[in-house]
């Protein structure tokens, strides 16, 4: 069990780190608010309209968010060196990489949720009856993105230009996730609700690959 | 010397015969008409990107596992060629898409997810150019590349699934689909053709690379010296 333990005593350090500053999350939210005001004015947000293009557009905006809230993932280890006392504090690689990735996935869900009534109600769409259905596609989204966010920021940090890498390396890997997430959050928001389970089943099956992926390969990518 | 230009001029051969056949042996399609030829070169390009990339995805996990500089090497060439091929394949696509459907572009499964893959194996190559020390190149490429290639399954489906308002594969895309022989045989001819260009590609980039490994290995030594 020394992984678990491992991870919940780094998750604990990650989610601490940002609690006292609030840095990251601030940010992400005012920068996501921005984007959905601009938004509006590139198409007519009528309730119909709405409908049809703002889940789109919303997922966007978090996988943009998403991409540079990742960023000081690693680079924060990397600035004070930290990752190599990491490295040495934990028996699998693997426990540092769950530990970013569930932090990453808390912040990316406590901003989407911070911001999702705010969304419904700047575009007319109501969403009360189907919030806890909402919660676990943007839980399965946000697990995709944070878990391939995560091993490409431990990419991006040790690369030049890497504030420009991580988005270009990231958005086309996440293409899956945006539109399986993009689908079943059209079909949630409906005037007649319905729960595309296809698509909640694909959002699992990326999490799987990727988690795998991270688990077999993350060792390598913390490599001195 | 003479073994690189055999090969060139086979290569040459073969691909000449392969559009001697696509033109003048296949026979005329019946609605597309003489449109319809450019398949050849088109979908045989399709395949031979994916050979491309899969050579760098096996590549690129060999060197994360045993870490011979001649894996990186192979992954970056195969990544390249597949890139020209990528290229062929993205450009030819809308020639013929545009007096057979009557547009350029479409956002289908096979089309988004060729132009998916076409950007992520960009950003591959963009991502070696900005890591100067080689082993550290190698090694957070070849991640990257097993990541991306990964990922194909996912959009592919994705897009099959949700985005897709376009006909059956035309082969392997369930009943009713499917070639007539003389077709296929030059279809598959075009594959050989096009396979065997990429092999003298690949071979050229590959010793390309080699040396361009050595050198930096000399230019070490000296500036350590």
């Amino acid at each position: 069990m020394s992984v678990l333990s491992n991870t919940t005593a780094l998750l604990g350090k990650e989610l601490r780190t940002e609690f006292r500053s609030r840095e990251l999350l601030t940010t992400t939210i005012v920068f996501i608010l921005i984007v959905l005001v601009l938004f509006s004015f590139t198409f007519d947000p009528t309730a119909g309209e709405s409908r049809r293009f703002g889940p789109g557009l919303l997922w966007l905006a978090f996988l943009f968010a998403a991409s540079l809230m990742l960023q000081p993932c690693f680079l924060r280890e990397l600035n004070n060196d930290t990752l190599s006392a990491l490295r040495l504090s934990v028996s699998d690689p693997f426990a540092i990489f769950l530990a970013k990735l569930t932090a990453n996935t808390i912040f990316l869900l406590l901003t989407e949720l911070l911001l999702l009534p705010i969304f419904a109600i700047l575009y007319n769409i109501p969403i009360a009856a189907v919030f806890g259905q909402l919660v676990l596609v943007f839980f399965l989204g946000s697990l995709g993105v944070a878990t391939a966010g995560t091993a490409l920021s431990a990419i991006s940090a040790q690369a030049r230009m890497r504030e420009l890498m991580l988005p270009l390396l990231l958005l086309p890997l996440l293409t899956p996730v945006l539109v399986a997430s993009t689908e079943v959050t059209i079909g949630l928001l409906d005037r007649q609700p319905f729960v595309q389970w296809k698509g909640v089943g694909f959002l699992a099956v990326f999490d799987i690959v990727f988690l795998t992926a991270l688990w077999i390969f993350g060792e390598y990518l913390l490599e001195e | 010397m003479w073994r690189r230009l055999i090969g060139g001029l086979a290569v040459l051969a073969l691909v000449g015969a392969a559009a001697y056949a696509s033109f003048y042996i296949a026979p005329e399609e019946r609605t597309m008409g003489l449109v319809q030829r450019i398949f050849y070169l088109h979908a045989a390009c399709g395949l031979t990107m994916f050979t491309g990339f899969f050579i760098c995805f096996c590549s690129n996990i060999a060197y994360v596992f045993w870490r011979n500089p001649k894996s990186d090497a192979l992954a970056v060439s195969a990544a390249e060629v597949g890139l020209v091929f990528s290229t062929v394949n993205l450009v030819t696509g809308p020639i013929w898409a545009h007096p057979a459907w009557g547009i350029w572009w479409t956002w289908d499964a096979r089309l988004t997810s060729a132009f998916v893959l076409w950007l992520l194996y960009i950003a591959y190559l963009l991502l070696r150019t900005l890591v100067e020390e080689p082993e550290r190149r190698a090694l957070l490429s070849a991640l990257f590349g097993i990541f991306a290639f990964l990922d194909v399954p996912l959009v592919y489906g994705s897009i099959r699934w949700w985005r897709t308002q376009h006909p059956q594969p035309v082969l392997m895309g369930g009943a009713g689909s499917g070639l007539e022989p003389t077709m296929l045989k030059v279809f598959f001819f075009s594959i050989l053709a096009m396979h065997a260009l990429m092999v003298l590609l690949l071979v050229d980039r590959y010793g390309l690379e080699k040396m361009r490994g050595e050198a930096e290995i000399v230019r070490r030594e000296l500036e350590a010296a």
